[in-house]
């Protein structure tokens, strides 16, 4: 783009680039410093379309929402009919919408949750894989399988297993008959029942980060510790541990994206109501359908936005930083 | 890409993508180009349907097989009495309702299916459906003036043509209810005192299923038209009250008095379960609309009701709550004048007859219309709903869908589940129809 704005400053430079190409017919073009006319034109396609389309359906829809958040308007007329608010939807989320604070902490919640609790369950089975058990692809199948179902699909099931009168968790603990305990329909206990059907999708997704980056760690690292005297304990946690740094990365962006993206299993068992308030729900709840508020939605997928970015960046700054360092 | 849906915009791109639709979207982006010159998109959109002369088009809600059926029974009777053709265009029942604003604006049917009261108001007073005054010139005599004035626009015209209705009432077995020698409660103190009775003889005294959020609101309504009457009731579903003042508060307090008799984990449990409850005699009687008649086919001879009672005699039971399906013109039709033609034979005597006749849970609004063939709680309908001085729509029609859909459903279930703090229920209702309802 920037070199298209500045004719002048770029003829000289593609005078010099074709001169050497004049001289030496023929060898000049397979160079690869200087590039041919259809190699330009596929780096340009190349780069180009990826570019339009990121920027088109990504960076585009993410301004107008922020743009969207500082106004109010019912989706309906054309752009003229927005009004223009400016901060007004974000004071108004956080000091009236009695929701949004749940919502919040709700999210928090998940992503605590999942950060410990299923991420250390699949690091745990991945080492345990990784040891070569016997029938290690079978268990490696079945704990990776529930990840092949959607996060709706996980709900239903787990909705069967969480039905008070003949749901298998109640029957098994024998309160089926009498004193129910009402999993998804009490508001204090739900988020943590929907946490253990998310976890049990999540761990296995983890495990499988963990093992594949468990199989990359050469094993003359684990010999090493082993002959200066570390136990399995210590060689684990001092040497091979901190070689699957890049594989840590991984799992802690993922499972913050999982965190703060959940949705579906929320809103298949009750719409997020009633104790399973989320942020994501309030922006559907506001965007979609009648309600339209269009401004209001936006503003809350703003704050989303934000929280998710805080994590990431926050993260990812302290690992380039402390690698610069060493 | 898929159109709308609610779950495929964010499951994938939460809060990086924001879940507009295709035009909102394409709006916003155009809006952060810079390219404000454009005098609104929806415009482009808006060519109406054709313009042909001998078709109708006609935009149905009516997805499930028996109503779907019905409708088209009705379309066919049209077409051969006026020699019209009717294009049905039928979309998923949920769906058509999420996708509303865009469908309105873009390129909509000719007639499209709708609800009365404030949900039909809102589109009339934007300008995406037409006036339907003369119409109602032609079929008004076939109906109530309490559906006239749920028919009618802020601005005095009708924008709205009723088909039939679903009112709302107190529903129990008569046969549980003489075996143990109760009687019909006449006013509130009454119905609370037949709940005590109940627990004490081991009913659960109301059942409630309020798992999807909505049907609460019918109780809300019920105890608001009581204690402080229908005036008030619609101002403050309009926004012009305050939901933090003493009148509302008193709406709480009394509905307070039910909640010991409410059936337990009401928030857990979807309507039809409770109505099971009730069908199986475990449960003594239930706050519900005519749905339930649908459900308990087999059991009708079982199964009667009464007017939610009386709590402020000066109001009586003078309200029913009869939410109304029905139709409405697009703003731009492309055949107004045949439009117009379907229009009047909806609202005429024989088109509810055909559509009741093929869907026989619903009672048709029509005072002309035909009831030979309706069952004895249908013909109990008709009564009940003629008496009344005034028909409200149910809260989420009434109300903005902006209001309805989170605050009040958030704010009753946040009630159900704490009673004792009517205070700060009450305050979050305020002040999010202050930012609401700002007109």
């Amino acid at each position: 783009m920037a070199v298209l704005d500045q004719p002048p400053a770029t003829a000289p430079a593609t005078a010099d680039t074709a001169a050497p190409g004049q001289r030496w017919p023929g060898r000049g073009r397979r160079r690869a410093t200087s590039l041919s006319r259809a190699d330009q034109l596929v780096l340009g396609l190349m780069l180009g379309v990826p570019t339009v389309l990121h920027v088109a359906l990504v960076w585009l829809p993410t301004l107008a929402s922020v743009v969207l958040s500082f106004s109010e308007w019912n989706g309906i007329g054309g752009i003229e009919d927005i009004q223009w608010v400016g901060l007004d939807n974000y004071v108004d989320i956080v000091s009236r919408y009695p929701r949004f604070w749940p919502a919040v902490q709700h999210n928090l919640v998940w992503l605590f949750f999942l950060l410990v609790l299923p991420t250390a369950f699949g690091l745990l089975l991945a080492v345990l894989l990784d040891r070569k058990l016997r029938f290690g692809r079978f268990y490696q199948t079945s704990f990776y399988l529930p990840m092949v179902l959607s996060l709706a699909l996980v709900g239903f099931i787990w909705q069967m297993m969480y039905q008070p009168d003949n749901g298998l968790i109640n029957n098994l603990i024998g309160r089926a008959e009498a004193n129910q305990i009402n999993w998804l329909g009490n508001p204090d206990l739900n988020l943590y029942a929907v946490l253990v059907a998310a976890g049990w999708r999540h761990a296995g997704y983890v495990m499988l980060l963990f093992l594949a980056g468990l199989k990359a760690v050469d094993p003359a690292l684990k010999e090493a510790a082993a002959l200066d005297g570390a136990n399995a304990w210590q060689a684990f946690w001092r040497v091979v541990f901190p070689v699957l740094k890049p594989v840590n990365i991984v799992v802690l962006v993922v499972t913050v994206i999982e965190a703060l993206r959940a949705f579906d299993i929320v809103y298949v068992i009750n719409k997020g109501r009633n104790g399973l308030e989320l942020v994501s729900v309030l922006i559907t709840d506001n965007v979609i359908g009648e309600s339209s508020r269009i401004g209001w939605g936006s503003a809350l997928a703003v704050i989303l936005l934000i929280i998710s970015l805080g994590f990431i960046i926050t993260y990812l700054f302290q690992v380039f930083r402390r690698e610069e360092r060493a | 890409m898929a159109r709308f849906s609610p779950r495929s915009p964010l499951s994938d791109t939460a809060g990086v993508l924001p879940p507009l639709g295709r035009r909102s979207m394409l709006k916003g982006l155009l809006a952060t180009a810079g390219v404000a010159a454009l005098p609104g998109l929806a415009a482009c959109g808006s060519g109406g349907s054709g313009g042909s002369t001998d078709t109708v088009t006609f935009g149905s809600n009516y997805s499930d097989a028996v109503p779907k059926g019905a409708v088209q029974s009705v379309m066919d009777a049209f077409t051969k009495a006026q020699n019209l053709k009717v294009t049905v265009n039928t979309k998923d029942h949920n769906t058509y309702q999420e996708q509303i604003t865009n469908y309105l604006q873009g390129r909509p049917d000719d007639v499209f299916c709708w609800f009365a009261g404030y949900r039909m108001q809102y589109f009339a007073g934007q300008g995406l459906a037409s006036d339907l005054s003369d119409v109602w010139t032609d079929i008004g005599a076939n109906f109530s003036a309490a559906q006239k004035e749920a028919s009618t626009g802020a601005d005095g015209k009708q924008y709205f043509v009723p088909f039939y209705y679903y009112p709302w009432a107190v529903f129990y077995r008569p046969s549980i209810w003489q075996q143990r020698g109760y009687e019909v409660p006449r006013t509130f103190d009454e119905l609370v005192a037949l709940a005590g009775r109940m627990k004490s003889d081991g009913l659960i005294p109301i059942a409630v299923g309020q798992k999807d959020g909505w049907p609460q609101m019918a109780t809300l309504d019920y105890i608001n038209l009581r204690t402080n009457g229908y005036e008030f009731h619609m101002n403050l579903m309009r926004g012009k009250e305050d939901w933090q003042g003493a009148k509302v508060r008193a709406v709480f307090e009394n509905w307070r008095r039910l909640l010991p008799y409410y059936q337990e984990n009401a928030l857990g449990r979807t309507w039809q379960e409770a109505s099971d409850s009730l069908e199986k005699g475990e449960a003594g009687m239930m706050v519900i609309g005519n749905q339930v008649l649908e459900k308990t086919k087999g059991q009708l001879d079982d199964l009667d009701f009464f007017a939610f009672p009386e709590i402020d005699p000066a109001h009586g039971v003078d309200t029913v709550e009869a939410p109304i399906d029905g139709f409405m013109l697009s703003r731009k039709p492309g055949n107004p004048d045949g439009a117009k033609k379907l229009l009047r034979f909806l609202g005429g005597a024989e088109a509810p007859v055909l559509y009741t006749k093929a869907n026989p849970s619903v009672i048709a609004t029509n005072a002309q219309a035909d009831t030979s063939g309706y069952n004895k709680l249908q013909r109990k309908y008709i009564d009940f709903v003629g008496q009344a001085k005034h028909l409200t729509q149910f809260l989420d029609r009434d109300t903005d869908p902006r209001f309805a859909s989170d605050a009040a459903t958030n704010g009753i279930n946040a009630f159900l589940n704490n009673p004792n703090d009517i205070d700060s229920v009450l305050k979050g209702l305020a002040d999010q129809a202050k930012t609401i309802f700002t007109g």
